[in-house]
């Protein structure tokens, strides 16, 4: 059981707060860290994994400070989001040399490379790997040791379908087997797919955190607004209005479109549609007024 | 103290094609020039000091000492892949001195070796010349590597300031202001070859006492300092 507990954690940059007094314990299982880019996600991982000194608070692994402590990477797998990685080494190279420095040898490296499938490209330099690859071969060298935290920053970042798959299927058994995984991200369909547990970072605060299901119903449950033209504006008002999970229409004349407030994101999605067909009205506009990602995020803060 | 694994990521991303051009050049340069001389004026005791010293010990030691001794760890934290070396539970300073130890062993592969050649073409080694400016390119070689090393943990732009401080510094300052010479490598080497070759055609600003305190002490905290700041070294995020 590895716990990495963060207490009262700050980071600033001169003048600039880009983690901002953050208190939370990651568990066994797999934990995602959500939050738009520029939250303060990679700061924090960076003093996760002990590349980056707290200016306040401290991170500690089951107790022991992560700072400055060479004998904490025993525990810690690191997979960075920057792409470079000794290019001029073939992937087995590359795990071996990281299993080595682990004190451990071909074994351990060839064991790692099977869990990520990777035997097939060994022998191929790195520099011909695609991204996929590379976050494979990354993947490995983390596990070579048999790691009971995993830090991954951005994992499925520029990854396709396919390999994001299997790299969720990966993660999902390394949380399942009771090691301590946290991988960050800024889609929400991306942590909702594979974390059991997630916390939110919004710039530099901690803004939620716990089970995503209940995360994800302070999400759904927030009214979306729509602006929406039509061929008949107030029979569609009237229409709309009828149904539960409309909470309020304005008629903007001015604009002359409807502005309106839905509360049960699903349903109101296949109603709009529904309605507007069986009373024959034409939907000119729909449009969201307030979908992009920061606005769910700074929800949540009010929340 | 020493790693092996460290040491062989540091010598095939130094002895990378690219990287192993640039260390080749300037002693192929020395050799060119070694055997031009000698034909042209023949063995000259004189001559062969000028080249060695103007030349190999004041230009070529100090830029391959920037190249290996910054290459030896600057890319490394550029592109971020020094994390690879940091998350394991290896002590910084044994990280340190083995490059230092690879940056060194290049250094001298390709400062003094070739200077040792050059030298035995210029007068064949005539007044001990070749094997003088030969142990000032060895004993300058560790010197450098350390400087340029540390130089290469803390800053980015250390190629930049490498080069300053050999061409501009120890060149230009040196030539020109008799105080700066006090503070150069270069003139640090001397000494210990003066010693060697007695006589002459070698000659220091610095004594040696003074040379081997100051050359151990560049080396020494060089190397220190480098392991203490890679200790809390920051891998700056890319938000």
């Amino acid at each position: 059981m590895t716990t990495l507990s963060l207490d009262h954690v700050s980071r600033w940059f001169g003048n600039v707060v880009a983690v901002n007094d953050i208190t939370m314990t990651i568990g066994p299982g797999v934990t995602g860290l959500l939050g738009p880019n520029g939250a303060g996600k990679s700061t924090l991982i960076n003093m996760m994994g002990g590349f980056l000194a707290p200016s306040t608070g401290s991170v500690t692994l089951d107790g022991r400070p992560v700072w400055r402590n060479e004998e904490i990477y025993r525990h810690i797998g690191i997979v960075p989001e920057r792409e470079a990685m000794y290019d001029f080494l073939t992937g087995r190279e590359f795990v071996v040399a990281n299993a080595e420095l682990h004190g451990l040898g071909a074994k351990a490296a060839a064991r790692a490379l099977a869990t990520v499938e990777m035997e097939y490209a060994q022998d191929r330099k790195i520099a011909t790997y695609s991204k996929g690859m590379r976050q494979r071969v990354k993947m490995a060298s983390a596990l070579v040791h048999d790691p009971s935290l995993l830090l991954l920053d951005e994992p499925f970042n520029g990854m396709d379908p396919r390999q994001r798959m299997q790299l969720m299927e990966l993660l999902r058994r390394m949380g399942a087997e009771g090691r301590t995984v946290l991988f960050s991200s800024h889609i929400l369909e991306e942590v909702e797919q594979l974390a059991w547990h997630i916390e939110v970072i919004v710039a530099g605060r901690h803004a939620a955190g716990g089970d995503f299901r209940r995360i994800r119903r302070l999400m759904t449950d927030r009214p979306h607004r729509y602006l929406v033209r039509s061929s008949d504006d107030r029979a569609l008002a009237a229409a709309l209005i009828a149904d539960p999970s409309t909470s309020g229409i304005e008629v903007d004349t001015a604009e002359g479109a409807l502005r309106v407030q839905a509360v049960d994101f699903a349903r109101f999605t296949t109603l709009l549609p529904r309605v507007a067909r069986d009373h024959g009205i034409r939907l000119l506009t729909v449009s969201p007024s307030d979908e992009s990602l920061e606005s769910v995020f700074s929800y949540l803060v009010a929340a | 103290m020493y790693d092996p694994t460290v040491a062989r990521l540091t010598y095939r991303a130094l002895l990378g094609r690219r990287r192993a051009l640039i260390l080749g050049a300037l002693p192929l340069l020395l050799l060119v020039i070694a055997v031009a001389v000698r034909g042209l004026t023949g063995a000259d005791d004189q001559t062969a000091a000028d080249v060695l010293g103007g030349f190999a010990l004041a230009t070529m030691v100090p830029i391959i000492g920037v190249v290996a001794g910054t290459g030896a760890i600057g890319p490394e934290i550029d592109d971020g892949s020094v994390v690879y070396l940091l998350s394991k539970p290896i002590r910084r300073p044994t990280i340190i001195l083995t490059k230092l130890t690879v940056a060194i062993a290049v250094t001298m592969a390709f400062s003094a070796v070739p200077t040792l050649i050059a030298g035995l073409v210029l007068n064949g080694n005539g007044q001990q010349i070749a094997v003088a400016y030969t142990v000032a390119a060895l004993v300058a070689s560790i010197a450098y590597a350390a400087l340029f090393l540390l130089l290469g943990t803390v800053s980015r732009h250390a190629v930049v300031f490498g080069l300053v401080y050999a061409l501009v510094w120890e060149a230009l300052f040196g030539s020109l202001v008799p105080g700066a010479r006090t503070l150069s490598i270069q003139q640090w080497a001397l000494a210990v070859a003066h010693k060697v070759a007695g006589g002459d055609l070698v000659t220091s600003d610095v004594g040696l006492p003074t040379a081997t305190v100051l050359l151990t002490a560049v080396t020494v905290l060089a190397t220190w300092y480098a392991g203490q700041k890679l200790r809390s070294l920051t891998l700056a995020g890319e938000e």
